[in-house]
């Protein structure tokens, strides 16, 4: 299935803005940051179409999944 | 800090000082001593910009500490914007030095007798007052400029600019950092303006001669000062993320999560958003030898600014916030970082709150009088304010008064503040606070976005209305006991995640004064505060439908989750329930 993905903040450091990825079905968030190689300990935030999503969320094909790390403002 | 300063503007003769010990207000320090103070000696039914009316100066009780990151300074009084009582907290270099004179406050009171323009320099000799006509209509960068030759660099200045001399409802009063930039805003709810009512148009803070406050228990509170820092740099958002970024970082989360208010509310997701963000900044700002690292005052250890040059290595601005990029950005629908920080250089000379600011020219926008993102307009329109013409004059009124001369009905205020950058349909919490907060629509007030979005403190769904007004009342509790204390309020990220960090700040104020508080008197601190305040609002008139949203909150659906904002007026009642 293809997701769209985007990296915020220091995850882009040598990975990527935004891409269309491929992913076989049944991928969870936890594969796909695994095979970002970003540590999961570092995560602050992910977002499914928009929605706080855990790890062992499974995406639906076309979705849009944005990480990012711990990050605050105000 | 064991005096107060009391300055009568309207003393027969020209302004008058008088010291007197802190006495009944000892143990109060910024809001806490603001806000008490303004409950208790001000009229609440006054005319905001009447004698009646007091302006409160005060550092918080860690300021001119060594203790890190502590330098914010309060002003509080009767808001003119909201009509009730108002605080508004800066960083820039002021508090230090006010709190190193030995004053737990600084006040203006009554009304001068003619419309002559005072300044007013506090050294470690006293007060001493001139009248400075020349510096009339002048905005807050050459007022500084003009006053630094006779003042010298080694000051602190607070000052008004143009809207704060024509008392307008979002005139912020200009508090200036290391650099002598007046880029530090008390800015909402008005206080410039009361200022400019007492005729006064600068406050020259002079140190010399003066020493860091000392602690009672020195070796106790260096101590905690090493636990607190170390919290605060081992914190992935104070010590890595708002360092590197800035608050502007939020751009692209409240997009994705589809809480970034575009277009007058219209939309919680701005296709320009990606070419604003805290990213682009960062990244522009070091490419044109600006900085994407800055700290406000003297001994922030967080350094959340920045510095943001033009295309030519020239300086033009401090980095602009969030807050910032997003009220003259998105909700504009401007995507344009030059025209933004243009629009905040400007606010700042003029002396204007950013947030009302581009708030009022977005509602403008949506009242027909220049398309949305249309930056170039967007400037011409907020250069009116510095001329003094009557529309310039409207503008900078704020959201409320535009939303009426232009006949708009889609209009973001509460008590007649503007709504910060996050949209109340898609993130519930921080509508509790902006209802109910006794200081109008304001996100410090009660951050319900380190829950609801970014997952500090704690996880309390955004879209969901349970659980929300617990969560925005425990927020407010501890906001207003943090801005009692002087810390930057960006300490609360650390404080929330880390139960040892804000046991070091809790053990920095025992220390520093020989206390023995525990997290419960943290609590009940902020409880007075912000009953006193509640207090001032119920006696100027304020009622429960005064904490209520504007109703198209209710109504109108804001897309991608097409979601209203549906907690009950009931709910939001039970927020102040102890
Ligand atoms: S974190 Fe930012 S706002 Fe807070 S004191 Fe430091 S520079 Fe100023």
């Amino acid at each position: 299935m293809e997701l769209t993905v985007k990296l915020f903040a220091t995850f882009r450091d040598g990975r990527f803005e935004k891409a269309q990825l491929d992913y076989p079905p049944g991928t969870t968030l936890a594969n796909i940051v695994d095979a970002l190689r970003i540590p999961r300990d570092e995560i602050g935030v992910m977002l499914v179409m928009g929605r706080h999503a855990e790890l062992e969320h499974t995406p639906a094909p076309g979705d849009t999944v944005a990480i990012f790390p711990r990050i605050g403002g105000g | 800090m064991d005096n107060i300063l009391r300055i009568d503007m309207g003393a027969p003769g020209g302004p008058k000082a008088t010291m007197e010990p802190v006495g009944a207000y000892a143990g109060l320090g910024g809001r806490g001593l603001t806000s008490v103070l303004v409950s208790k000696e001000v009229d609440p039914l006054c005319h905001p910009l009447s004698a009646a009316n007091k302006l409160v100066m005060s550092p918080g009780l860690l300021t001119g500490t060594a203790a890190t990151t502590s330098g914010r300074i309060s002003v509080g009084c009767k808001s003119p914007l909201t009509g009730g009582i108002k605080e508004s907290n800066a960083g820039g270099q002021a508090g230090q030095v006010m709190a190193r004179l030995g004053y737990a406050a600084v006040i203006l009171e009554g009304k001068p007798l003619n419309d002559d323009l005072h300044v007013i320099l506090i050294n470690k000799d006293g007060v001493h007052f001139s009248v400075d006509n020349s510096l009339r209509m002048l905005g807050n960068y050459a007022t500084v400029d003009k006053l630094r030759v006779q003042y010298g660099e080694k000051v602190a200045y607070m000052t008004i600019g143009q809207a704060g001399e024509m008392k307008l409802g979002a005139a912020s009063i200009a508090c200036t950092d290391r650099e002598l930039h007046p880029t530090r805003h008390c800015g909402r709810g008005g206080p410039g303006a009361v200022m400019g009512a007492k005729g006064v148009k600068a406050i020259i803070l002079d140190e010399a001669g003066t020493t860091l406050r000392a602690a009672k228990d020195p070796v106790a509170f260096k101590a905690a000062g090493k636990v607190f820092a170390d919290g605060i740099k081992k914190h992935a958002v104070s010590g890595q993320a708002l360092p590197a970024y800035g608050t502007n970082v939020l751009t692209n989360i409240l997009n994705e999560a589809g809480g970034y208010p575009t277009n007058n509310f219209k939309t919680g997701q701005f296709a320009g958003a990606s070419k604003i963000s805290g990213e682009a900044q960062a990244a522009l700002e070091v490419k044109r030898g600006g900085s994407a690292t800055h700290g406000c005052h003297r001994g922030c250890i967080i350094q959340c600014s920045g510095i943001f040059n033009d295309e030519h290595g020239n300086y033009v601005t401090k980095q602009p916030e969030y807050e910032t990029v997003w009220s003259h950005g998105g909700h504009c629908g401007i995507d344009d970082l030059d025209v933004i920080a243009r629009l905040d250089r400007l606010d700042d000379d003029f002396g204007l709150d950013t947030i009302e600011t581009g708030v009022a020219i977005g509602v403008a926008m949506e009242g027909g009088l220049l398309p949305f993102g249309d930056g170039a307009g967007a400037i011409r329109v907020l250069e009116e304010v510095g001329k003094g013409t009557p529309l310039g004059r409207i503008i900078g009124s704020g959201a409320g008064i535009v939303g009426k001369c232009f006949g708009v009905e889609r209009v973001p205020v509460v008590k007649n503040q503007a709504l910060p950058a996050y949209d109340p349909r898609a993130v519930k919490g921080i509508g509790v606070t902006y209802a109910t907060s006794t200081m109008g629509a304001d996100h410090t007030a009660g951050y319900a976005i380190a829950t609801n979005i970014l997952k500090v403190g704690g996880f309390v769904d955004p879209l969901k209305t349970e659980g929300q007004v617990d969560l925005s009342r425990n927020l407010q509790i501890a906001t207003a006991a943090v801005d009692a204390t002087g810390m930057c309020l960006f300490i609360a990220f650390p404080v929330l995640d880390q139960p040892e960090t804000f046991q070091s700040l809790v053990d920095l104020l025992n220390a520093f004064y020989g206390l023995s508080l525990t997290g419960d008197s943290v609590v009940a601190l902020g409880k007075t505060i912000l009953s006193a305040e509640r207090d001032f609002n119920t006696r100027a008139g304020f009622t429960a439908v005064d904490d209520r949203l504007p109703r198209f909150f209710e109504q109108e659906p804001v897309a991608p989750h097409q979601v209203t904002f549906e907690i009950k007026g009931e709910e939001l009642d039970k927020l102040y329930n102890w």
